[in-house]
């Protein structure tokens, strides 16, 4: 099932959601014929796009928002936060393009700064699907949650069968391993499991945890990879700062854990617009590129572009 | 003469809860609870007496919403969008028995949240507001779901003329038009005055109705003092079938205390007791008040 199709028959058995967009139709195109007077287009208007998602929330309607996870996250960032956040109000964000997907666009629209915006709200939720039936099976679990939420969507092809059903705040291990774990959400989790291929084949056992949800995190699959693997490596088509290898640091520091952690994540730059293919080999986010970092990082700490941390 | 003041049960029953002509008394009353919220931490005093007036007239005479319909989704709704003029409904609400009236002394107390801004956590405070230009917006949209469920009530967005100067403001007028919300009604408090200098000398906003009518919005202007006029314009809604209203309401910052009138370092303001007993004296027609320092304070 789409994104869409699964929107609008959930739209045709709940009248409390109301699907906005700001000229953001690609991943909604059909709904309007579905959803009649409940699909309101606002034009190229993101603060009124959100501050009316409010008001419409305050009325007691779920609002499904839909624009560039660039210009939602940033452009109506103070509505989200100061509206949507500090209302504490049921409304679900749906940023289109994020990260790598926004492809050949260029630094405008390369969201690479949502999930650290996002998670940086009170009450808000952070969800990055890996594959459009994970964004499908999750969307009623959301839309049944009175927490405003940000969906960093992604409706690609399934990188592997889902292990477990979708639930806030749970992530899912997709391959056992107790040397290496990755830890990595969206578009990446498909590039995970190429690297993981790469590295059982060198004799490097790696667990990968697609971990769906960024806010709340899976803390306990977190501390339990880091407990059974020499080297946890964060993967992210996001900044270095503010996204998963944050949130990662955060929890370590808290439970007083030392830990070698790689980072592959978007270090203070943009990346280098083309198809995405192409971006994924440009950057090194491809798998094998991937498991290639991750070889040399286990040989030579330096390698992981950090201070060795000692180990306990 | 206070026609009522708790509104009761019967409140509504009635066709407003106050008289045209207790209006002015009860504008009095809620001017001197603003002139006592400048004591201590001070607040915006300019503002808060440009639009005292109006919210008196929407509050006593136009909106359908008492106590009893806060929770009620046929009521009608008053969005502050220029947040810090919230003394002046802190003290309407008190004066129609939203709040307790001693409530207005815990101005700034972290024991409630009456502050420079409006709280959600206040009865009769629709949404928290203080950060401009955000509150056409939210109006919009619960205009908006009003009219998907065939609603019959209004929703009303006071916004300030400095405002105007935000973006997401022209966002907000250019979608209410484009849909058509003819429940909408935005009143703009014309005061004429910013924070800290005239809007026409800092980015000028004239011709603003012919601004307002381009964006597809109908459009009167009003003396914003004035209860006769006032109740004649909100009598007419909506101005124009189809679309939006929006009325511009010329009235003067500091309004009813002539040693604060027009001022524009008067925008927020602290005093001491004896000076805010001065001003009140003042604003019931007396002596114009001997004041210490200017009371300025920028922020």
């Amino acid at each position: 099932m789409t994104y869409e199709k699964a929107l609008g028959a959930l739209a045709g058995s709940r009248d409390d959601v109301v699907v906005l967009t700001a000229e953001n139709r690609a991943p909604i195109r059909n709904l309007p014929t579905v959803l009649g007077e409940r699909f309101v287009d606002v034009g190229i208007c993101e603060q009124t796009l959100v501050g009316a998602a409010a008001g419409l929330a305050l009325r007691g309607r779920t609002p499904v928002v839909h624009a560039l996870a660039a210009f939602l996250t940033m452009r109506a960032f103070e509505f989200v936060r100061t509206d949507v956040g500090l209302g504490r109000l049921p409304v679900k964000l749906v940023g289109y393009v994020p990260g790598f997907l926004s492809e050949g666009n260029g630094p405008t629209h390369q969201a690479l700064e949502d999930v650290a915006l996002m998670r940086g709200i009170p009450g808000m939720q952070v969800f990055c699907p890996a594959d459009e039936a994970e964004l499908v099976q999750a969307l009623p679990v959301l839309l049944d949650d009175r927490s405003p939420c940000y969906i960093r969507y992604n409706a690609g092809p399934p990188p592997a069968p889902h292990t477990r059903p979708f639930a806030i705040g749970q992530a899912e291990v997709l391959r056992e391993g107790n040397v290496v774990t990755i830890l990595t959400y969206g578009l990446l989790v498909r590039e995970a499991l190429k690297a993981q291929e790469r590295l059982r084949e060198q004799g490097v056992p790696t667990r990968v945890v697609n971990l769906r949800m960024l806010k709340p995190i899976d803390e306990r699959v977190l501390l339990e990879s880091a407990h059974d693997s020499q080297m946890v490596v964060t993967l992210e088509d996001h900044f270095l700062v503010g996204g998963l290898r944050s949130i990662v640091a955060e929890i370590f520091v808290r439970q007083g854990l030392v830990r070698p952690l790689l980072s592959i994540a978007l270090e203070e730059r943009w990346f280098r617009p083309a198809l995405l293919d192409d971006v994924l080999e440009h950057e090194g986010f491809e798998g094998g590129m991937i498991a290639e970092r991750v070889l040399s990082a286990l040989e030579s700490p330096q390698k992981r572009g950090e201070r060795e941390w000692p180990t306990e | 003469m206070r026609t009522t003041t708790s509104a009761g049960p019967e409140a509504m029953t009635r066709s407003h809860p106050v008289d045209l002509a207790a209006l002015h008394s009860m504008a009095l009353r809620v001017r001197e609870s603003v002139l006592r919220m400048t004591l201590g931490g001070g607040c915006f005093v300019g503002a808060s007496l440009s639009c005292a007036d109006l919210l008196v007239h929407l509050y006593g005479r136009v909106l359908r919403v008492s106590p009893e319909l806060l929770a009620d989704p046929s009521r009608d709704y008053l969005f502050l969008s220029k947040g810090h003029d919230v003394p002046a409904l802190y003290a309407t609400l008190a004066d129609l028995g939203f709040i307790a009236r001693s409530r207005l002394g815990n101005h700034l107390k972290t024991s409630d949240s009456i502050y420079w801004h409006p709280s959600r956590d206040v009865p009769g405070v629709e949404f928290h507001s203080g950060s401009l230009g955000h509150l056409l917006a939210v109006a919009l949209g619960v205009a908006l779901d009003i009219r998907l469920r065939k609603g019959r009530n209004r929703v009303f967005v006071l916004l300030g003329d400095g405002e105007l100067d935000e973006g997401s403001i022209w966002e907000g007028l250019l979608v209410a038009s484009g849909l058509g919300l003819e429940n909408l009604v935005a009143i703009v408090d014309r005061n004429g005055v910013q924070a800290n200098a005239r809007t026409e000398d800092l980015l000028p906003l004239e011709p603003l109705e012919a601004k307002f009518r381009a964006f597809g919005w109908a459009c009167r202007s009003v003396d914003g003092h004035e209860f006769g006029a006032l109740e004649d314009v909100f009598r007419t809604l909506p101005l124009a079938g189809g679309r939006p209203s929006v009325i511009v309401a010329h009235t003067v910052r500091g309004k009813g205390v002539p040693s604060l009138e027009g001022r524009i370092d008067r925008w927020f303001a602290r005093f001491e007791a004896g000076e805010v007993e001065a001003l009140i004296r003042e604003l019931r027609g007396g002596p114009r008040a001997n004041l210490a320092g200017d009371g300025l304070v920028v922020r």
